[in-house]
């Protein structure tokens, strides 16, 4: 591949080479020497003298290496990487890139990208993750070889199911005729890419200079063109270190970067769908990644206006502001006669339920939420980037008018459609249609308020105290939450005035738990370089999954507020082996713990208080009376404006 | 829905009328509740969530709660004689019964934001 010159190879060999020897010498004395040694002591020292080789070597100064002649490689490869304003490269470092890596830190000045130190791949993954649904731009990320990218993997298909964009860049030695023994080889693979390529939505491995510009600008292009998603480029350790060839005096060139507008709708199809909504008694709009920018936020509301159409944000991004009075709970499904569905990757969920009672064998039962004759309108971009082996959709729902395309990029038209197919002797009713909407959700804001009333004052603290606890410590701030995981009974979005973009960002897509300590430090750091005030749920299992995240966000001095949901369990799993002893009518053993064997975490009891702390964060805890939150939590604050991280430590009821 | 199927089990929960007569009590209630792992879905102050609806104050009759356990082929998986007895039902009745009301959401200052 790239070490097809020799002359270029001798040099990084040499070095090599180099290396090792001066470590055997280090290690060994020859026997020959430490006899004669023996024999002219008086006694036996308590250390071997070393031998003159070793002396030279620990106290001399050190033969210079051969340099690499030219301007390495991968520093044509940061001048790629700089025409894309990538701003950071969160990583694990790793001897596989460790070309790139220089180069970055020195070559580029550490800026545009600025190196992040991670203690995980995954961490760096999640990073990114949490940054663009902040930024609305992607980072790069450096993996080590196989087990870099084995790490990674499951940060990159959350990224995945989430339609994030990722540039996932890792390393590999290659050439199986010139990588070093021993550790390089274990960690190379002959399609290192493979790995990942089932939750990718492209790879490459460049073979040139010439070739990684271009591959790498094309993989920012095909990430950045909705559906979104992560991308990897196997980056060839000798490619990185051997130097630019000459191209009759010229550099290699850089592609330039020119987005590709995304899919819309069929025009005929958007026409159909605007007769079907204009024309319905109740139609329902349903959002879950539709949004993904603020003006799609502004398009989403000017829809639901014109129709007075109640929206259910399924809450994959922030798509419809929760104080809207067209904002709806998902039941209302159930009345509608037309559904549009904007970005549901699954919309057989949307509209059907599932009981996990144990019938059917076990299976569960299925119902219909809707009336029979309901019509239904898709327009999702994710229709033109399906694969096959790792599927986020359910059983097979007939949708009346699909469109494959993007559904932010066809709301101006499907608007423009709507308005001339709305006739005028319906007005009326659609306005009417807005009165009872105001109805509806001035109720059912009462009813989750008296909903949130209940066990107000239980201790361990309810979610719902939690959430309104911390809302009134941030309300005054630009607040983002970054993050929510572990469920808390979904609180904010039942009452958080949560209305701007960065107000909700979602979940990680994939269910991977994990996700939220990275993610919620990547956006932090996105809200921080914006002015804006970040906080995060924190469920107790996710943060366990890669702890040193903590120490990364501290390093880096990226403010954020972690207030924990600690329930001390895999809740989930919890709920899922009693169900299970249920069904099976035996009592669950709970072998000493609250739940089940296996599903709880405690006996002892995590202080992840003082995890935080000894990785540079302002932390207390643990608070199990909600009456102590409030105080605790306005300490909390004014560190993080401060510019540091904290992390309160409080013990939650379960869900 | 599955207040529906409550309904219907209500009724049928008739044959068990004479367990109202069973008087419950409320402390061995409580330690009951955290036993059987009620606590996991409807949480420690039995004030529900998204996991389950919330069981008290004012819960449902003890004839119809013990209907709708026994019998639930709902998102709540049952729980059979063998695994809860009869006597530790009445009394997790009985501590749902003494939790008191909650506050009013008015009386909340952070509910009113």
């Amino acid at each position: 591949m790239a070490r097809k010159d020799s002359g270029l190879q001798v040099d990084r060999r040499r070095f090599l080479t180099g290396v090792v020897a001066a470590g055997a010498a280090a290690a060994m004395t020859p026997p020959a020497t430490q006899a004669a040694d023996q024999a002219t002591a008086p006694r036996a020292p308590s250390a071997l003298r070393p031998s003159m080789q070793v002396a030279a070597a620990e106290t001399g100064t050190p033969r210079e290496l051969a340099r690499v002649p030219g301007l390495p490689g991968s520093d044509f490869m940061v001048d790629v990487i700089k025409t894309l304003d990538i701003k950071y490269c969160p990583s694990n470092c790793a001897s596989s890139y460790r070309a790139i890596h220089e180069s970055i830190i020195n070559y580029g000045a550490n800026r545009m990208p600025e190196f992040l130190t991670c203690m995980h791949e995954e961490s760096g993954v999640g990073m990114a993750h949490g940054y663009f649904k902040v930024a609305g731009k992607p980072l790069m990320t450096l993996c080590h070889g196989t087990v870099g990218l084995q790490h990674a993997a499951m940060a990159v298909y959350n990224a995945w199911c989430d339609r994030v964009p990722v540039i996932v860049v890792g390393g590999n030695d290659l050439d199986a005729a010139h990588r070093p023994p021993g550790v390089p080889t274990f960690h190379s693979a002959q399609d290192i890419n493979a790995l990942v390529r089932d939750f990718t939505k492209w790879d490459d491995t460049p073979v040139s200079l010439q070739h990684f510009a271009q591959s790498f600008v094309r993989a920012y292009k095909i990430a950045m063109t909705p559906p979104y998603g992560p991308v990897a480029i196997s980056l060839d350790a000798g490619l990185q270190q051997e130097p630019m060839k000459n191209h009759g005096g010229e550099k290699p060139y850089i592609p330039r970067y020119v987005p590709t507008a995304p899919p819309q709708g069929d025009s005929g199809a958007v026409r159909e769908a605007a007769r079907l909504l204009a024309g319905a008694q109740n139609p329902v709009i349903v959002a879950d990644r539709a949004a993904r920018t603020p003006e799609g936020v502004k398009l989403l509301v000017q829809l639901a206006e014109l129709l007075q159409a109640r929206v259910i944000d399924q809450g994959g991004r922030m798509n419809f502001p929760r104080t809207h009075y067209l904002s709806a709970p998902p039941t209302a499904v159930g009345s509608a006669d037309v559904i549009i569905g904007l970005e549901l990757s699954d919309f057989w969920a949307t509209v059907n339920s599932y009981t996990d009672n144990g019938v059917n064998d076990g299976i569960g039962s299925n119902a219909s939420r809707i009336n029979s004759g309901t019509r239904l309108i898709s327009i999702c971009s994710v229709e033109l980037n399906t694969k096959a082996n790792y599927q986020d959709f359910q059983r097979f729902q007939v949708i009346d008018v699909p469109m494959a395309g993007d559904a932010e990029a066809t709301l101006p038209a499907l608007i423009e459609a709507v308005k001339a197919a709305i006739p005028n002797e319906r007005k009326a009713a659609i306005d009417k249609r807005g009165e009872a909407a105001r109805k509806a959700y001035a109720e059912g804001r009462e009813r989750a308020k008296a909903a949130a009333a209940l066990g107000w004052d239980a201790s361990p603290v309810g979610t719902a105290r939690l959430c309104m606890e911390l809302y009134a410590a941030v309300k005054h701030l630009d607040w983002s939450l970054v993050a929510s995981e572990g469920n808390v009974s979904n609180w904010p979005n039942r009452l958080w005035p949560i209305e701007k973009q960065h107000h909700w960002l979602g979940r990680s897509g994939g269910y991977g738990v994990g996700y939220g300590a990275p993610a919620s430090v990547g956006a932090a750091l996105a809200n921080r370089d914006l002015g804006r005030f970040s906080v995060s749920i924190q469920s107790d299992g996710d943060l366990m999954y890669a702890p040193g995240v903590l120490w990364t966000a501290a390093k880096h001095k990226i403010p954020l507020l972690a207030v924990m949901h600690n329930n001390r369990a895999y809740h989930q799993e919890v709920m899922h082996v009693q169900r299970l002893s249920n069904f099976r009518n035996r009592v669950v053993n709970l072998g000493g713990d609250m739940g089940p064997v296996g599903t709880s975490i405690q006996n002892p009891d995590i202080e992840y208080h003082k995890l935080a702390e000894a990785m540079g964060w302002w932390a207390k805890g643990p608070i199990k009376d909600p009456a102590q939150l409030g105080a605790a939590l306005q300490e909390a604050v004014a560190v993080v404006k401060s510019g540091q991280p904290a992390l309160l430590n409080v013990w939650t009821q379960p869900r | 829905m599955w207040f529906v199927h409550l309904l219907a089990l209500a009724v049928a929960g008739l044959a068990f009328s004479q367990m109202a007569a069973a008087a419950g009590s409320a402390e061995k209630g409580k330690a009951a509740y955290v036993k059987h792992g009620c606590w996991q879905c409807h949480g420690f102050a039995a004030q529900g969530g998204i996991a389950g609806p919330k069981l008290a104050p004012e819960p449902m009759p003890l004839e119809a709660l013990s209907s709708f356990v026994r019998n639930t082929r709902g998102a709540m998986p049952p729980y059979q004689e063998a695994i809860l007895s009869s006597a530790d039902l009445a009394d997790i009745h009985a501590w749902l019964q003494s939790l008191p009301k909650a506050p009013g959401t008015k009386s909340i200052p952070l509910l009113n934001p």
